[in-house]
Order: C-alpha cells, then sequence, then structure tokens
C-alpha cells in the first residue's frame, strides 16, 4: 500500500508539471497585461512600463517566464531594470515550488491572499449544497430504485431528467423571479437575493436559500439517476436474494446488505467532484452576486491577471490530483476485494 | 438463423430459397437490433419528438419570418411584454424575441452539431492512436486528456476563446446573405477541442481490448496494414459508444455555449444564440419573456437530446437482449 501512494505520488507530478506549463502557456497568450495598468489613474509613461515590464519578467522569452513562475528569480542574476545596466535589482519571486503564487497585477497583493479572501463564501455555499445534494440523492435514490417502475419511480425519474437538463441560470432567474419578484407583488415576504447580507448569520442564511437551492436542484438529478441506477444492479445481486431467502427484514437487506454495496461507486464520483467544488459555481456565483472563487476567475480573466488565473488552476489540478488519490485509498478501506501492490 | 448456418456450409442461396421462400431473411445485424430497440423505447421517442419540435421551430420559423426581423430595432418599443404582434414580447433595443430565437436557435444548434463533430473526430483518433500505438505516445496522450480533464471545461473554454477570438484577426462573414460572428466558428473549435477527452477514454479502452482478438491478430498475420486493422477492424467496435457520446456531446455543447453566452463572453454580436440572448436578457430579471423563452429552447433541447442520448445506450447495451 505504502509503495502504491508513494507511486502514485511520483506519478502525479509530471501530470502536474504538464498542467501547468500548458495552462501558463495559455494564460500568458491571454494579452498585454500591462492594460490593467493603462486604465489606472496614474497612467504609466512607456519608460515606467518598460521598467515594469522588467521587473515583472514580461520581457523574457515564455520558458524563462515559466521557470521564473516555478522556481523564483532570487537566485538568478540580477534584473536590469533600466535596460541600460546602469541600476540592477535582485528578484525576490520564490516560485510556486517554494509556495509563492506571484503577486496579483491588478490588487498588487500576493495571489494567495486573493483566493484566501474568496474561497470561504464559495465553501459556505458549496458545502451544505454538497451535503444536502448527497444525502437527498442517497434517500431518494434508494426509495425510487426499490420501487422501480412504480408511480412515484416514474415521477421521480421523469423530474429528475427534467431538471439534469436545466441550465442553471434558467432556475436560478426562475426561482429569483418567483420568490423575489412575484413575492413582492403578491404582498408576501420576498426573499432577500444578491450579495452575502449584512455581516448577521441570519441574513447570510437568508442569502443562501436561493443559491443553495438551485444547486441543489441542479446536481440532485445526476445524483439521484447515479444512485437509482447502481441500487438496481446491487439489488439484482445473488448475495441480495440469499439475504431475503434467510429471512432478513427489508430495510435490514436494503440498508445493510445492498445500499452499502451501491454506495462503493459513490464514494469515486464524490472523490472526482470534490475538488471542483473548489472552483465555485461561475454562473450561479454570477446571478447572485456571490464574492466567490467562480467570480474570482471571472475578474481576473477579465483583466488578464495571470498570477492569480495560475493560482487558481494550479490550486484546482493540485487538488483534483489529491483527491483522485485519496478517493483509490479509500476505496481499498472500503473494498476488501481490491489490493494495490 | 438457419439461413445463416446454411449459407455458412456453402449451401448455395438459390436451394435454400426453393426450399421455403420464407426462410431467405436476410441475418438482422447487431445495429438493426438496436434499432428496433431504440423504436420501442418510450422516452428515447419522447426525445425525437422534442427535437423535431426544435428543428421544425428554428427552420420553419426561418420561413415565416425573415431575417430582417430580428435585426429591426426601435427604441420605443423596448421590453414589450407578450403581445399578438411580437408574441415572445420585444428585447431591451425593440428587436422581436420571436424571430432573435428562432436565428438564435439556428445558429445554437449549428454549434451544438459541429462542435461535436470535432469533439468526436479528434476524440476517436486521440484513442485510436493512443490505444493501437501504445507505450510513449500512450502516455503522453493520456497524461494530456487528464491533464485537461483536471481543469473545469468553462474556464479552459474561456482562455481558449479570448486568445482565439481576437476580433481584428477574424473579422464577421457573409454566408447566404447573412452577416455572422467569427466567433460562432472559433467557438466551435474551442467547445470541441477541450471535451475530446471522455471520447477519447472510451476508444482508448475499446481498443485496448479488441487489439489482443484473434481476428486482430489475423489480419496482422496476412499482413494487412496497421492503418487498415484500425479502420476496418478496431473502429467498427467503437460506434456503439461513439454514437452514444456524439448524441450527448450536442447536449453539452449547447449547453456549454449557453453558459458562454450567459457570462458574456461567447458568441458576439451580431449573431445571436440562445446563450448570448441570455446574457443581454440577465439584467433584465423583471422581463420575464425576455429571459424565459430562450433559456426554454435550451432546456427543451438539451433535454430532447439526453432522452434520446439515454435510449441509444440501452439500445446499444448487449445486455438487454429483446
Amino acid at each position: 500500500m505504502t509503495r502504491y501512494v508513494v507511486r502514485r505520488v511520483l506519478q502525479s507530478i509530471p501530470l502536474l508539471l504538464i498542467i501547468s506549463f500548458i495552462l501558463f502557456n495559455f494564460t500568458n497568450a491571454l494579452g498585454d497585461p500591462m492594460a490593467v495598468y493603462a486604465e489606472s489613474r496614474n497612467r504609466p509613461s512607456a519608460r515606467d512600463r518598460e521598467i515594469i515590464m522588467r521587473r515583472l519578467g514580461l520581457d523574457r522569452p515564455i520558458l524563462e517566464q515559466y521557470l521564473i513562475w516555478l522556481i523564483g528569480n532570487d537566485w538568478m542574476p540580477p534584473i536590469d531594470v533600466l535596460g541600460d545596466g546602469s541600476r540592477l535589482e535582485q528578484g525576490t519571486r520564490r516560485g510556486v515550488l517554494r509556495g509563492d503564487l506571484g503577486i496579483s497585477f491588478v490588487t498588487r497583493r500576493p495571489s494567495w491572499t486573493r483566493i484566501e479572501e474568496r474561497l470561504p463564501w464559495t465553501l459556505v455555499l458549496m458545502i451544505p449544497s454538497y451535503v444536502l445534494t448527497v444525502g437527498l440523492a442517497i434517500a431518494i435514490g434508494i426509495f425510487s430504485a426499490v420501487r422501480q417502475y412504480s408511480f412515484w419511480d416514474n415521477v421521480i425519474t421523469s423530474l429528475s431528467f427534467f431538471f439534469y437538463s436545466m441550465p442553471i441560470f434558467f432556475i436560478a432567474l426562475l426561482t429569483i423571479y418567483i420568490f423575489a419578484v412575484q413575492f413582492r407583488r403578491w404582498g408576501l415576504e420576498p426573499i432577500k437575493w444578491g450579495g452575502t447580507g449584512d455581516g448577521t448569520l441570519g441574513s447570510l442564511l437568508q442569502h443562501m436559500v436561493l443559491p443553495v437551492f438551485c444547486l441543489v436542484a441542479i446536481q440532485l438529478a445526476g445524483y439521484v439517476r447515479f444512485i437509482r441506477s447502481s441500487m438496481l444492479e446491487v439489488l439484482n445481486q445473488d448475495y441480495i436474494r440469499t439475504a431475503r431467502a434467510k429471512g432478513l427484514a427489508e430495510s435490514q437487506v436494503v440498508r445493510r446488505h445492498a445500499f452499502k454495496n451501491a454506495a462503493l461507486p459513490l464514494v469515486t464520483l464524490i472523490g472526482l467532484d470534490l475538488p471542483f467544488l473548489l472552483a465555485g459555481a461561475v454562473v450561479t456565483e454570477r446571478i447572485f452576486a456571490w464574492p466567490g472563487m467562480g467570480r474570482l476567475f471571472i475578474e481576473s480573466f477579465e483583466r488578464a491577471d495571470v498570477p492569480v488565473m495560475m493560482a487558481i488552476l494550479m490550486v484546482l489540478s493540485v487538488a483534483v490530483v489529491v483527491f483522485q488519490l485519496l478517493t483509490d485509498i479509500v476505496y481499498t478501506w472500503l473494498d476488501p476485494r481490491i489490493r494495490y501492490s | 438463423m438457419t439461413t445463416q448456418t446454411d449459407s455458412l456450409q456453402g449451401k448455395p442461396a438459390e436451394r435454400v430459397l426453393s426450399l421455403d421462400p420464407k426462410q431467405n431473411v436476410k441475418g438482422v445485424s447487431n445495429f438493426a437490433r438496436s434499432m428496433r430497440r431504440l423504436r420501442k423505447h418510450r422516452m428515447a421517442i419522447f426525445g425525437i419528438l422534442l427535437l423535431l419540435f426544435v428543428i421544425l421551430y428554428v427552420v420553419i420559423g426561418s420561413l415565416a419570418i425573415p431575417e430582417s426581423a430580428s435585426i429591426y430595432n426601435d427604441p420605443r418599443r423596448a421590453l414589450q411584454p407578450p403581445s399578438a404582434e411580437h408574441p415572445f414580447g420585444t428585447d431591451v433595443i425593440g428587436r422581436d424575441i420571436l424571430a432573435r430565437t428562432i436565428y438564435g436557435g439556428q445558429v445554437s444548434l449549428f454549434i451544438g452539431v459541429t462542435a461535436m463533430l470535432v469533439q468526436i473526430l479528434v476524440g476517436t483518433a486521440v484513442g485510436l492512436i493512443a490505444g493501437y500505438l501504445g507505450g510513449i505516445v500512450d502516455f503522453l496522450l493520456m497524461r494530456l486528456a487528464e491533464a485537461m480533464l483536471s481543469i473545469p471545461q468553462l474556464f479552459l473554454a474561456l482562455i481558449a476563446l479570448r486568445i482565439f477570438s481576437d476580433p481584428t484577426q477574424f473579422p464577421d462573414f457573409t454566408f447566404m446573405g447573412r452577416r455572422f460572428s467569427s466567433t460562432m466558428i472559433v467557438i466551435v473549435f474551442v467547445i470541441g477541442l477541450t471535451s475530446w477527452m471522455r471520447v477519447s477514454r472510451i476508444v482508448r479502452s475499446v481498443v485496448l481490448s479488441v487489439r489482443e482478438q484473434e481476428y486482430v491478430t489475423a489480419a496482422h498475420s496476412i499482413g494487412a496494414h496497421s492503418w487498415r486493422i484500425i479502420l476496418r477492424h478496431v473502429l467498427p467496435n467503437c460506434t456503439a459508444p461513439i454514437i452514444v457520446s456524439a448524441t450527448l456531446g450536442v447536449a453539452s455543447a449547447i449547453l456549454l455555449e449557453a453558459y458562454l453566452g450567459f457570462l458574456g463572453l461567447g458568441v458576439r454580436a451580431p449573431t445571436p444564440t440562445w446563450g448570448n440572448i441570455m446574457g443581454e436578457a440577465n439584467s433584465y430579471l423583471d422581463s420575464w419573456f425576455y429571459w424565459f423563452f430562450p433559456a426554454l429552447f435550451i432546456m427543451l433541447t438539451v433535454m430532447g437530446i439526453n432522452f434520446l442520448g439515454d435510449g441509444l445506450r440501452d439500445a446499444f447495451d448487449p445486455r438487454s437482449l429483446k
């Protein structure tokens, strides 16, 4: 097992290098990052622009920039800031490998602090909706599977197809329209939305109602279908017939014998989906003006803030790789039939 | 079945025919059997009907309403709710939303289908090459697929779209008397090239299992060229999973286009799509008709495709013997 984990960790290193190299090339081709400065009130002169470019290393070839991003430039020969050799400055970047994700072009603060500000908001939204989604999906999926082809099973299957095909913005706009706009017209108390409230817990919870509802409604459909089909597969197995034959109560059969086995593929699905919660929900955050990671990515994207984009993307990729490994380890622990050597 | 075994034993077909004409039924291919199963799949038929409705809407609609109606604007009649004259109302600069959902729908469906073709072509090619050649090529291609799968597709598409949609490099073009934004073509490739990974994995896994089959060894031994083996013996085994992913691929391409359009970063004016109409309507929440109709069509299309795709998956599943 230890050897397996070590091998997997070693394998993920080239993978992360490939990912980072592709992304670095892509994000750096996005456009002129200096355009941000051109918008600002004290616009730098052409000469200052050149100095800033040299300080940031933007005048170097892309491979060298990647190297600086990766391992920093504090050990490299000093930068010739003015271009004529009269003023040399030692680079201060330490590189991603030493925990330095770079300075945001826009806020001039470390990219990591940008993420630190936004990540909690994303988690506040994503964790409750994900827990609700999985919990409800297990309940509904089992309910539906043990009553295969019954009236309620058909209703649930049709509804899950319906919500599975619904774009998130449609349900978001519909719920806002009904629960905020129309409620006011009908003289009811409208549900508050937009932003995160005035800082009190009650207000935050109220602002979370609609986005959480939308996220759950959209994600639930796929999970219900998944759990229903994996339950159906298990319920046809011989050991379920054996359990019934030896006189176990149906609830025992479903909970102890069927669900435990049906939950194994669910573990994989959750493990693969969890890291993407960190990315936030771009469209949902946009509609509900939620200051999460998705919004941060779009904001950085629109202003070509390469260091912040790279930071977000790398945090995500590392999370994906780590969660894949964790999933595999949890899987061996849950399923004694699988042993890695 | 008797016909098949008889002809296998080398008996001339005429003799069988003379014995009993009814027996000369051709053996039913797997594909035909799957299609028969599909016709009995109620959800799939419902999906096909939904799709037919959407296709008829954008085709017949464009015959009944000229394109100029989707461009003509009049700020004096901005954001009017549905009326006899404008059944779906008007948008923020007074264009007819009915006409815009028709012409936008054509573009959205076009993007969905062509992006799917790009996705399937690239995914199949990568899967065949990786699976058949193996070794370092396989390793590199699969690491690339893995790398691309670990980034949300929306993020990748946004970045690629920005790089390749510089309006100075790609000006608007005119086709059949209508002006289109070239971002429409760019987005097809962006969506296709960011979604081939799953297809390539499926195809690769089929190739790996087929490669060890005896008929492939036999083909090798009579000196068949690698490409011939890939195209004649390996590829046909992949058709069922490819058809299923292709169907579902159209839905995800339409959805991705809609999300990009919604964020205001998709296809640019003057070309309407369901997605970028949504993007314009986003700020006019009170005018429900503005966002409701394009979103409804996106949903109907995606739902129809999902029903059909699910039916196809069941129909091609060899375990469902009927």
